[in-house]
């Protein structure tokens, strides 16, 4: 299994050897020790390679993430899976700002809390948080589903498009046009494979509420002045 | 015999004239600010308040035709492992597919490659069609993200991350629900019809330190092999220059208040953002106090039309210009061959700029299936190489004029300007005297 040790091993080499991998093929698991909070750690990985980090990372670990699985043993600075297209990327730590923004695709699971904007300008991405997620969280989503077993922050789901949020605890506000929305049973189907995605089996979907852009916004109107 | 008094002739007011009573008007019955499309359109101090010195009794010229004067430009030589190499000292703009129909970014694609120059994505992503006939194609990494993927990134010549352009310094994007077709929206990850709210903010950094990690994350993806240009709109140059500067830019673009945009509100396009000739003396300082002028290459943008624009930009020490509106105009926008259709639109040729309506006549800045089709692109693509070289060659005609031997060592020497506002601005003197208003700093 290759190791890099970032204490001993340039940043440019193990991120270089990540993209050298062959883009189908089954490759060794990845080993990165001593990250000490180093920024852009196993980014542009386009192979569907097992990347496991020792220790906490800086801003945008596993950014732009293709097929990897990448695990981070610890705490993730912001922007963590930062448009991540497909893959998964665990963190088992808490997550700092921007965690999965913009992604289109796979799945992001923070096992403790996502700090502000967790989501925003998602597109396409899963993103399932077992903590609490901060403020303007899923600000301007446009599509994908954010799962949080905690409670959500001011703002939720700000100038939504077409992305589903679903919180199991306590929402402190909305954000303008998220409203409230009613949990059919495809959503329960939805939410019952989200979690399995994330390895979680002691929750039950029932117990979430689903919130949804209320649409309002879609089309300009001198009637919304109050919400410009 | 009857008397009448004489009357005065009706005055109309300078402060509520025409336009602005036809605007209060609009803005009551609509209810929603002006949209257009374009940069500003008031007048300012600008390239035509300069003039080349030419060469005298203590200078002298060299030989068109027989001496050579050098157009090329290398963007990136700071970090970038393949800088790009550009034959002319002109790029094209950056302009999004979904503003622009298909056939119009075929069109600049071509007419780049052709001129030996390079062409740039816009909000919305990289289409086949640019790509495709793009040799050196930049793709602009925007605060929306519409259609942003790491594919596309690494085949892409440089990476031009935007923070603002000229027309709209602080402001986003907007595409309303028009132009929004099923490829627009499904590239974008939007559902159709609706308006799109392009964010003014980049979703994942804040402020310059912040920036600079960013960088490093694209640069680490891309293997460090692309050219960073930082776009800029023309709001505090000499502080927005150092701070690219700071971030690690290869590149920095600077968008004056003239550059135009696909969409924005009337009121910010002339209302917000400083002048393209304001901008460059403190863009250039900036480089100069940090030792790097030339080492980060500066890109000029913003109401460039002709070459002695090129050459006033360049002896001012921007090492490029860039050109959007011209651009389009050469590969018939605003043509007057429409005019019957403009006036079926209440409009003019040469004064269209509802471009976010969809329904240019020209078939540029709309995505309807049969308006596009009134663009050739292969022929469109010919104008704009044309022009482009008509362009280059004006500027090396100044050049030689001046005796340069290369457009970049044409310098403020070779300058004066017509009147204290532009004098003050390029920082050359004032036509006739050695005076050079505006001195002492920003």
């Amino acid at each position: 299994m290759p190791v890099f040790d970032l204490a001993t091993t340039e940043l440019r080499a193990l991120n270089q050897a990540l993209h050298a991998l062959d883009k189908s093929g089954a490759s060794e698991d990845f080993e990165i020790t001593n990250p000490r909070g180093a920024h852009a750690v196993a980014v542009g990985i386009d192979a569907p390679v097992n990347v496991t980090i020792k220790g906490s990372v800086g801003y945008y670990c596993a950014g732009m993430n293709e097929k990897a699985t990448v695990t981070v043993n610890g705490n993730a600075g912001p922007g963590v899976a930062e448009n991540m297209m497909s893959g998964k990327v665990v963190i088992k730590g808490d997550a700092s700002q921007y965690a999965g923004a913009t992604a289109h695709g796979g799945l992001l699971v923070i096992e403790g809390n996502a700090s502000s904007r967790c989501g925003i300008s998602m597109k396409g991405v899963d993103i399932v948080v077992k903590g609490n997620i901060g403020h303007m969280s899923a600000f301007m989503a446009q599509s994908g589903n954010l799962v949080v077993l905690g409670d959500a922050g001011d703002a939720l789901g700000d100038s939504l498009y077409e992305a589903r949020l679903f919180v199991r605890g306590t929402v402190k506000s909305l954000g303008a046009d998220c409203e409230k929305k009613e949990m059919r049973a495809e959503h329960i189907e939805l939410l019952t494979k989200l979690l399995a995605d994330a390895g979680i089996t002691d929750v039950k979907p029932e117990e979430f509420t689903r919130y949804g852009s209320a649409r309002t916004l879609y089309n300009f109107s001198v009637d919304n002045f109050d919400a410009y | 015999m009857s008397y009448k008094n004489p009357v005065t002739t009706p005055r109309k007011s300078a402060t509520f004239d025409d336009y602005t009573l036809s605007e209060i008007r609009r803005a009551a019955a609509t209810g929603i600010y002006d949209i257009r499309g374009g940069g500003a359109k008031r007048k300012v101090p600008h390239f035509d308040d300069l003039l080349f010195l030419g060469a005298s009794m203590s200078r002298y010229p060299l030989e068109g035709y027989r001496e050579k004067c050098e157009t090329g430009v290398t963007l990136g030589t700071r970090f970038a492992k393949k800088p790009l190499e550009l034959k002319i000292p002109i790029t094209i703009a950056g302009m999004s597919f979904g503003s622009l129909s298909g056939p119009a970014k075929e069109a600049l694609g071509r007419g780049a490659s052709a001129a030996g120059t390079s062409t740039t994505t816009g909000d919305g992503g990289m289409t086949e069609e640019e790509r495709g006939h793009s040799t050196q194609l930049v793709y602009q990494y925007l605060p929306s993200r519409y259609g942003m993927n790491p594919r596309d990134l690494k085949r892409a010549d440089a990476i031009e991350i935007v923070i603002g352009q000229g027309a709209k310094p602080g402001g986003g994007g907007m595409l309303l629900g028009q132009k929004i077709s099923d490829r627009v929206a499904e590239m974008r990850n939007l559902p159709m019809g609706i308006d799109q709210r392009s964010a003014c903010r980049h979703p994942d950094w804040t402020g310059p330190d912040d920036l600079e990690i960013k960088i490093q994350e694209l640069r680490e993806i891309t293997d460090w092999e692309k050219p960073i240009f930082i776009k800029v709109g023309g709001a505090r140059p000499y502080y927005d220059v150092a701070l690219a500067v700071k971030a690690g830019a290869d590149v920095i673009v600077l968008d004056g208040m003239q550059g135009g945009t696909a969409a924005t509100q009337e009121v910010f396009i002339e209302h917000v953002g400083q002048p393209t000739l304001a901008c460059i003396r403190p863009a250039v300082k900036a480089l100069q106090d940090m030792g790097m002028h030339r080492k980060v290459q500066l890109i000029v943008s913003g109401g460039i039309r002709n070459g002695a624009d090129v050459a006033k930009a360049l002896a001012l020490g921007a090492d490029a210009v860039s050109i959007g509106t011209a651009a389009l105009v050469a590969i018939g926008d605003n043509d007057p061959k429409w005019e019957a259709d403009y006036n079926a639109l209440g409009t003019t040729t040469g004064a269209y700029d509802d471009w976010h309506e969809g329904r240019d006549p020209a078939g540029i800045t709309t995505q309807d299936a049969d308006l596009m089709k009134r663009v050739d692109p292969i022929a469109a693509g010919r104008r704009l190489a044309n022009y482009l070289k008509v362009m280059t060659l004006e500027a090396q005609t100044i050049a030689r004029a001046c005796g340069k031997n290369h457009v970049h060592n044409l310098e403020p020497e070779d300058l004066c300007a017509l009147n204290i506002e532009a004098a003050a601005m390029a920082g050359v003197p004032l036509a006739g005297t050695n005076w050079v208003p505006g001195q002492g700093g920003f």
